[in-house]
């Protein structure tokens, strides 16, 4: 099946019309019955079509757990690699490949846990990935054990007692790491993935996406208390840019700035609606989007959504091809004769 | 070179070869005059061979015999394939030099010291109760006691240098020195060191200063009879130059991505002593090369597979602990069935072991060291210069079978220099791929599809579609897979036949690879069979048993998995087999396993290669038993 149609003359493709069906392989998706994993899919596959990018030049990159079965159900090339290292797999792909767009599929444990130091090495060479982390905060495909972001007490197989972990906060480390772009979502709400998914792309450089996901089996209702339908306009703090951050049925929830820059979230009858924060993706400084990030240390308090940060730097492989272009400007394209005869030389008759 | 540069009047004893030994403080420079003799040597035109040798510590306490760093190298006018095993000269900068490597002397030879450093303190900080050069230890040596530093000093003393700075350009004294006992041309000396410090032209007087004096002092002071001569080997005909085992493989890889076609990605880790390929191959960018320093071993190569999958050359180099590490992504590569070549420079294990010292203690772990059938095939250089040719030959492997292959070199290997015949590229095999591009299968409705394990008949490979292909849109990856269409498959009957067909593939390159390397003697009963780099010394090991007048045959082995197909059938001719290697005896295990031959070990794991002289006397040992 041809989705793509040459133009005659430079031999380059262009996009024809795609549709979310484009994109679903011929695998059958093999996730629990009522996992997140399924709507965070669907998102993505119709987010898909929109962007205009031939199919056979997206890739999707991932590790191992539930979460990164995903490629195995995207009809675009993929690769289900080895736990933690999808970041890592997926540089070698975007430094060989720029043209290609490469995403990489993961879970809080793969990409957090096993593979944090590839994950924060990623973020700050800005390597143009659009990393979508899927935060059930336990592990799934394992039977249940904690995860790195599993709340301080947690009682799983592994824990017995309560786990004694201090968990990580994805968006902090993400931010710590000085991502270009970080965002998050969740899985009750398609229409905001897509945006969010749509963003992530749009950017340039390395893009983190944390979407929250329900484990219906090992860690049910983990994000009930502020995604619920009725807990959302209380619960989730929407990040818009160049608006004041404010939430809640009457805008009655809002974060303003003390005496110390830092946020708080505060009644924005107390501090009036011009003292609000106004939300500012584009700061070089990451210190205040950090902060952001700590207005929330689990999902049962006001959390923020949206897009965190999203700052212009330079994108690794680009930086890396320019070497290599400039490279060739000032000596020439090597010439491996020349190169292995370099220096002193004897002739034998 | 012209003769009249090396023209030292008309008393020159001339020898056939000579080894000579610098050993000094780390912080002495030792490397550096080791490497400036020998190129100088190479191109005068001797054979040579070197053997450096330092600790991993960039400082240790100075004066110390842990702080102790040498530089041996044997000059020839014949071909000669080791660093010599006992030095003729012996040049010391400090005690803790001589103590360390007195041992390796043997009685008759030359010994050089640096007087001044002989002081109290000295000899305090290399833990000698009592002077050597006055308690008679040296009896039986030629001793030469030579005031270096203060003749250095004397020699800078109207240069606009600081004492200290003076004080360090004692081993170019000392270069100076050797280099009028054994002839070597002046010039190109001089002319190295005025550009390479063109920048610093302090320094660069001094080191001019003091290695002019201390030829001088050669020709003067009348403490050495004569000068000698090396006369240049007669070498196959053709273009050399010197070169050590890191440059030959960078050279080798980028030769492949040449004739490849392919742009080579290189993602590496830095590790003692494979760090120097990485160097290499991030200078030459305008080759098309792209290297990326990985956040770790797991990563780098982690990155190579991620470019493996989009079509590059893909290459990471690393050592024991880094091999360690990349396994996990090592059989991801076997499972995925892409080309990946993971460079092992070995060093002295286990865990960190000694970084800077040699050992062949990795074999079993390129062949075994992954969970699972993971299947791989492993190419081992045998001399520095065939580094060149065993890159290549990891390359062409990997390319064509689409498989991750080791490439075994050493830390021996890696720093050792020898003359190298520039080979012409031309003659060099064209190794490219062909990426596929059509559909290769039909669904069930009869609609074609694509396969990506839908292999070659011949060779087993399976089909390399890469991303950016129209219609080709395919996932791989670790799970087991249908054979043909790749599908996740746990079917029992399936995993059996793709654990086979992973092996079968690794194992019908046997009939793509040479014979066995053989140097067989009419009449030998023992066979020595080696691997990659003790090549050297068994073949001059069984060069002395020959004229010495026994009978001996000598087999090499560069590929390793799958071993040449003739291997067996030599192996069947000879009752006796001898194996030395630079380990508890791996490559042993698995002849004896796999061929039912009584192989007998001759292993050393000193960190420091064999000697031909051991060597005879062990293959001598067993033709007699």
């Amino acid at each position: 099946m041809s989705v793509t149609e040459p133009i005659s003359g430079n031999g380059s493709t262009t996009p024809v019309a795609l549709t979310r069906k484009d994109f679903v392989s011929d695998q059958e998706v093999r996730w629990c019955p009522g996992c997140g994993d399924y709507s965070i899919l669907a998102a993505l596959q119709m987010m898909l079509p929109n962007i205009n990018v031939p199919r056979e030049d997206l890739v999707f990159i991932s590790g191992i757990g539930c979460s990164s079965r995903f490629p195995y159900y995207m009809n675009t090339y993929g690769m289900h690699s080895i736990h933690g290292r999808a970041p890592a797999i997926a540089t070698g792909v975007a430094v060989s490949r720029p043209d290609l767009h490469v995403w990489v599929i993961g879970g809080d444990g793969d990409m957090l846990s096993i593979g944090g130091n590839h994950l924060i090495h990623a973020l700050r060479r800005n390597v143009n990935l659009k990393i979508l982390m899927f935060n059930n905060r336990i592990y799934g495909l394992t039977k249940g054990q904690y995860s790195p972001t599993s709340e301080q007490g947690k009682i799983t197989k592994s824990t017995p007692f309560g786990s004694i972990d201090h968990p990580f906060n994805p968006i902090s480390v993400a931010i710590g790491a000085e991502a270009s772009f970080v965002a998050r979502t969740h899985d009750m709400d398609r229409k905001h993935m897509q945006e969010i998914f749509t963003r992530a792309h749009e950017h340039k450089g390395a893009a983190f996406v944390e979407v929250y996901q329900n484990c219906n089996v090992f860690n049910d209702g983990a994000f009930d208390a502020i995604l619920r339908k009725d807990a959302r306009p209380d619960m989730l703090i929407p990040l818009r840019h160049g608006e004041p951050i404010r939430w809640g049925a009457e805008g009655e929830h809002g974060v303003a700035v003390n005496q110390f820059g830092e946020p708080y979230v505060c009644r924005t009858v107390d501090v009036g609606v011009e003292h609000l924060l106004v939300h500012d993706e584009h700061r070089q400084d990451p210190t205040l989007a950090f902060a952001l990030s700590r207005l929330s240390t689990g999902p049962s308090m006001p959390t923020p959504v949206g897009v965190f940060r999203e700052i212009d730097r330079p994108i690794y492989e680009e930086e890396l091809a320019g070497q290599l272009e400039e490279s060739v400007k000032r000596a020439g394209p090597g010439d491996l004769a020349t190169l292995i005869s370099s220096g002193p030389t004897w002739t034998v008759a | 070179m012209a003769a009249s540069d090396v023209d030292q009047g008309e008393n020159v004893a001339v020898l056939d070869r000579v080894v000579i030994r610098f050993a000094g403080d780390s912080g002495d420079g030792m490397q550096l005059v080791g490497d400036r003799f020998t190129d100088l040597s190479a191109s005068f035109g001797n054979d040579l061979a070197t053997l450096p040798n330092y600790p991993a510590e960039i400082r240790a306490p100075a004066g110390t015999v842990a702080g102790v760093s040498s530089f041996q190298v044997h000059i020839s006018d014949h071909d000669i394939v080791t660093p010599g095993d006992s030095p003729n000269v012996l040049v010391c900068m400090n005690p803790a030099a001589l103590k360390a490597n007195l041992a390796d002397m043997t009685p008759g030879s030359t010994i050089i010291v640096n007087s001044d450093s002989f002081e109290e303190r000295d000899l305090d900080k290399a833990k000698l109760d009592s002077n050597p050069l006055e308690d008679g230890s040296l009896d039986g040596f030629h001793l030469h006691q030579v005031p270096m530093t203060s003749l250095t000093k004397l020699a800078t003393k109207k240069l606009d240098v600081k004492q200290r700075d003076a004080e360090r350009s004692k081993n170019f004294f000392a270069l100076g020195l050797i280099c009028w006992m054994y002839t070597r041309p002046v010039g190109p000396m001089i002319e190295w060191i005025e550009s390479q410090y063109a920048a610093r032209p302090a320094i660069r007087d001094a080191n001019l200063a003091a290695f002019r004096a201390g030829r001088n002092f050669g020709e003067t002071a009348e403490l050495f009879d004569h000068p000698y001569e090396v006369k240049p080997a007669t070498l196959p005909p053709g273009k050399y130059r010197n070169i050590i085992g890191n440059l030959a493989t960078a050279y080798g890889l980028l030769a492949a991505s040449q004739q490849s076609g392919l742009p080579m990605v290189l993602a590496s880790y830095p590790i003692t002593p494979a760090s120097d390929i990485l160097h290499e191959l991030s200078k030459h960018k305008n080759f098309g090369v792209k290297t990326v320093q990985a956040e770790d071993e797991i990563a780098a190569a982690a990155m190579a597979v991620g470019a493996a999958f989009t079509g590059q050359l893909a290459v990471t180099t690393t050592s024991g602990p880094g091999l360690d590490l990349k396994s996990e992504a090592i059989g991801l590569a076997v499972s995925l069935e892409l080309p990946l070549v993971i460079v092992d420079v070995q060093r002295a294990g286990p865990s960190t072991g000694m970084p800077t010292k040699t050992e062949q203690a990795d074999l079993l772990t390129a062949m075994y060291g992954r969970h699972g059938e993971c299947p791989l095939p492993i190419v081992a250089a045998k001399s520095p210069s065939n580094c060149f040719d065993a890159a290549f030959e990891a390359a062409r492997i990997a390319l064509k079978y689409r498989t991750p292959v080791i490439l075994l070199s050493d830390g021996y290997l890696a720093n050792g220099a020898e003359p190298w015949l520039l080979p012409d590229l031309d003659e060099l095999p064209d190794i490219s791929v062909e990426f596929t591009t059509e559909m290769n299968a039909s669904g069930p409705d009869g609609t074609p599809v694509f396969h990506p394990y839908k292999r070659d008949p011949e060779t087993l490979a399976r089909p390399w579609a890469i991303p950016g292909t129209p219609d080709l849109e395919h996932r791989i990856g670790g799970i087991e897979k249908h054979d043909g269409d790749g599908n996740i498959s746990y079917q029992p009957e399936n995993h059996e036949r793709m654990v086979r067909l992973r092996q079968a593939k690794v194992d019908g390159i046997a009939n793509d690879i040479p014979g066995v390397e053989l140097d067989e003697d009419d009449g030998a009963e023992l066979l020595v069979l080696g691997w990659g780099s003790t090549w050297g010394a068994i073949k001059a090991g069984v060069r002395r048993v020959r004229i010495g007048g026994q009978r001996v045959s000598r087999a090499h082995l560069t590929h390793l998995s799958p071993m040449p197909a003739d291997l067996g059938e030599v192996l069947a001719r000879y009752p006796k087999v001898l194996i030395p290697e630079m380990n508890t005896g791996q490559l042993a295990l698995l002849i004896r396993g796999k061929y039912l031959v009584d192989a007998r070990s001759y292993t050393i794991v000193s960190g420091i290669p064999f000697k031909a002289a051991a060597m005879e006397s062990r293959i001598l040992e067993e033709i007699a038993r």
